[in-house]
């Protein structure tokens, strides 16, 4: 069983995923189980993989039993067990809720809705696996179909966002693909180990850089790197509260991980920062792009969107990170996908219950009565919003620290200043809804007579857990950062 | 001037290709045709790949076992590199998936609102309250 | 309102060409290791006989030959045919895909073959039935009011009431 493992955690998936429609033909009600049982057993799949990883060192899978170059391999190093670790478990913890609230926005559309979203979950678990570079698109595709698909289904104006997520997405892959196309042609590889010992050879062809630049814009595209994250407030804002709650904590940082393996493992450390200035490219729009994400946050008048330009932002911590091409910043970055996946899972919860309890998520209708009505899910958005903010001993502060450390250690102060000033932009939109929350009420309404209407214990427990979940990162994250993170920068970054 | 076409003119035909289709998505108004904009750029692309598996003088890559016999060596040379048009029959198949998708959400827009030009419908999005 | 499946040289003519449609399939999809062909490719011609009967006679007498409701379960039942053949070898100690571990008695060669053949008439089911159901889906009609408990697709509009984008063709016209 354990060499079969870096298979089984897409494969899992992928199974389950063939055969919903099969189940729900038989007893429509079965499907969700069995996405639940599937997400489960791969979150303990991807969790024991971790395990073997961290124990053991890298694992590769053949499949076929073709050698590489010649066939796709499947590699479980330490970055892609720890990615897909986290997206197994988030989206395990989300699934629990999700039910709740396809039952309320989507009736009677189960069955194609969880076999969409095991779909686009065994996507990005291969995604997070493959070693091959052309795999990494067809997966790629598999996630962004399903996703454009799930993003669809809201209400109003959400098969017009659908659409032009799907048109800058789809041309996106279509530069990865051609960027891809390049690099074959140099190297006549794809498999990414061998093209990364290949390339040193031809660092000075104009090839090279051409094929880097189309893929990081590729990716960029389903990073929602700064210039290219147009798509993201729109298919967030307007996909119903399941998609988002599923899309948001994990979507992104699918992107990021690889953009993390390109830069960081293909392309390789020197290439990189010295000979072509993409790191410093990757750098300065993530910055602007942290900057952008939150000033638009503070304009938002209702609380998805505000959550999806705080996501804009907050994958600009990632790419700041990854541009500032040290170990402790990509520690920090990594860090933060942990983070942000937990966090903003417990967000776009919250506003999932908002919608399911008040029919609206409004920050201008927030106000104490809602949190007589929804305590407990106001307490767990105040806990997500001090990490987003970044006070400790909240998760949040964490990966900002190691962040700033990061910059500190290449004397970018300018970068010190970006993630401080962002944070206090994090504040001002955050601490509106905590004060409207807490203490505005219409004084011609008694708070007592407001009936306490909290969300079901299906859709609350996820969100008091991942609540629970930001403290114990925050609480614990040096053994994170000790026992995981620090095996994953190679030697030359 | 001859060594500029020389071998490449494929390449500059696709390139053409794919600066045409980026038009489109960017600059038409109707739906559809941001979409055959896609197509545009998706087949140019395709067509990238398997024109850069031509080799000078070669066959196709099918392996002639009925053919002359006692010819036991095969000279990898002879025929092309079979590897790019296996990789874009998997690429049309991703393309043609997409443009299902695509179709789908467009059925649903025209449903809701009447219309597939992209200047209507982003004025009647936002005249929707949030 | 006219059918528009009245007319009977275009029925007669999509059934007899048909059946020769479907036997090519077959052989593009068999004949995939040793010229131009294989799953998808057979799967695409498979799915274009189908839709000829659809376009040509009309949903309704097409449920004959395959059923609306058959659409995503078949595709998922290929891709299953796909994984098992995948599956399979594993259980005998052999990576995923590895056809040399399939448990026929052949030599390796022809067990990876047997297994490429496999795994192509799995695609070529899934991708027939994938592109009849985006068929059914995006433009079929409703089979009426006994169609027994199918989702029925709601139609926009009747053809002349609608002011439709530039892209409109006029039907039924002569």
């Amino acid at each position: 069983m354990t060499p079969h493992l870096p298979l089984l955690i897409p494969l899992v998936l992928l199974v389950a995923a063939l055969l919903a429609p099969l189940v729900g033909i038989v007893r429509y009600t079965w499907v969700y189980r069995l996405a639940l049982v599937a997400v489960a057993v791969d979150a303990g799949v991807a969790l024991w993989g971790l395990a073997e990883v961290v124990d053991g060192g890298t694992m590769t899978y053949r499949l076929a039993g073709w050698q590489p170059p010649i066939g796709i391999e499947f590699v479980l190093d330490p970055l892609s067990a720890f990615f897909s670790a986290v997206i197994a478990t988030v989206a395990l913890i989300v699934m629990v809720g999700a039910r709740a609230m396809v039952v309320e926005e989507l009736p009677r559309k189960e069955v194609p809705f969880f076999t969409t979203v095991l779909l686009m979950l065994a996507g990005f678990q291969g995604i997070v696996l493959t070693g091959d570079l052309f795999n990494l698109f067809v997966f790629l595709e598999i996630a962004a179909l399903a996703g454009y698909a799930l993003v669809a289904v809201g209400e109003r104006a959400s098969p017009l966002a659908a659409f032009r997520y799907l048109l800058v997405g789809a041309t996106g892959a279509s530069l990865y693909l051609l960027g891809l196309w390049f690099i074959y042609n140099l190297t006549g590889s794809l498999n990414m180990r061998d093209v990364a010992a290949i390339l040193p050879g031809s660092w000075d062809n104009p090839a090279l850089a051409i094929g880097l630049s189309l893929m990081i814009v590729g990716i960029g595209v389903k990073m929602a790197l700064f210039p290219l994250h147009g798509w993201l407030p729109d298919a967030y804002t307007q996909a119903p509260s399941a998609t988002t709650a599923l899309m948001a904590p994990i979507g992104t940082k699918v992107g990021a991980y690889v953009l993390i393996r390109l830069l960081v493992f293909v392309f390789g450390g020197p290439l990189v920062t010295d000979e072509l200035p993409v790191a410093d490219v990757v750098m300065w729009l993530s910055a602007i792009g942290i900057i952008y994400g939150s000033i638009l946050a503070i304009a938002q008048r209702e609380l998805k969107r505000m959550l999806a330009y705080s996501s804009v932002a907050q994958v600009g911590y990632i790419g700041l990170g990854i541009g500032l091409a040290n170990p402790v910043a990509l520690i920090g970055a990594v860090l933060h996908v942990v983070n942000h996946a937990v966090m903003k899972g417990a967000l776009f919860l919250v506003a999932g219950t908002m919608r399911a309890r008040l029919g609206h998520s409004d920050i201008g209708r927030i106000d104490a009565a809602v949190t007589r009505k929804l305590p407990w899910t106001m307490a767990a958005f105040t806990v997500a919003a001090l990490s987003m903010i970044g006070i400790p001993p909240t998760a949040g502060f964490f990966s900002k620290w190691y962040l700033t450390s990061g910059a500190v250690d290449r004397g970018l102060w300018i970068m010190v200043v970006v993630i401080m000033v962002s944070s206090l932009l994090n504040a001002v939109y955050f601490f509106r809804v905590l004060e409207r929350g807490y203490l505005r009420h219409d004084d011609d309404e008694s708070l007592d007579a407001v009936v306490r209407d909290e969300a079901p214990p299906a859709m609350l427990a996820p969100t008091i857990v991942l609540a629970v979940g930001i403290l114990a990162l925050g609480v614990f994250n040096a053994v994170l950062v000790n026992g995981v993170l620090d095996l994953i920068p190679p030697a030359g970054w | 001037m001859a060594e500029f076409w020389d071998g490449g003119y494929a390449y500059y035909a696709t390139a053409l290709l794919l600066v045409i289709g980026l038009y489109a998505i960017l600059v038409k108004r109707n739906l559809v045709k941001k979409l055959i904009g896609l197509n545009i750029v998706q087949a140019a692309i395709i067509l990238m790949w398997v024109a850069s598996a031509t080799r000078p003088d070669a066959t196709v890559p099918v392996l002639d076992t009925h053919g002359e016999q006692g010819k036991q060596v095969v000279d990898a040379t002879d025929y092309l590199n079979p590897l790019p048009h296996t990789l874009m029959l998997t690429a049309i198949v991703v393309g043609v998936a997409t443009t299902g998708v695509a179709f789908a959400l467009l059925i649903s827009i025209y449903r809701r609102y009447g219309t597939l030009d992209e200047a209507e419908l982003l004025e009647q999005m936002r005249g929707e309250p949030q | 309102m006219r059918s528009y499946y009245d007319d009977r040289i275009v029925a007669l003519s999509a059934r007899l060409v048909t059946p020769f449609i479907q036997l090519f399939a077959l052989y593009v999809v068999f004949h995939g290791h040793y010229s131009p062909g294989g799953g998808f490719q057979g799967g695409a011609m498979l799915a274009a006989s189908f839709l000829l009967i659809r376009l040509s006679i009309g949903t309704a007498a097409a449920q004959s030959q395959f059923q609306r409701s058959w659409g995503t379960p078949v595709s998922s039942i290929g891709a299953l045919v796909f994984l098992g053949a995948g599956l399979i070898v594993m259980f005998f100690g052999f990576n995923f895909l590895d056809y040399a571990g399939l448990p026929l008695g052949l030599s390796d060669p022809e067990l990876r073959n047997a297994g490429i053949l496999a795994i192509e008439l799995g695609v070529a089911v899934t991708v027939a039935a994938t592109l009849t159901a985006i068929y059914d889906d995006l433009v079929g009609e409703p089979l009426g009011p006994l169609a027994g408990g199918l989702d029925e697709p709601t139609v926009v509009a009747e053809a002349d009431q609608v002011e439709g984008p530039e892209w409109d063709v006029e039907f039924g016209n002569g």
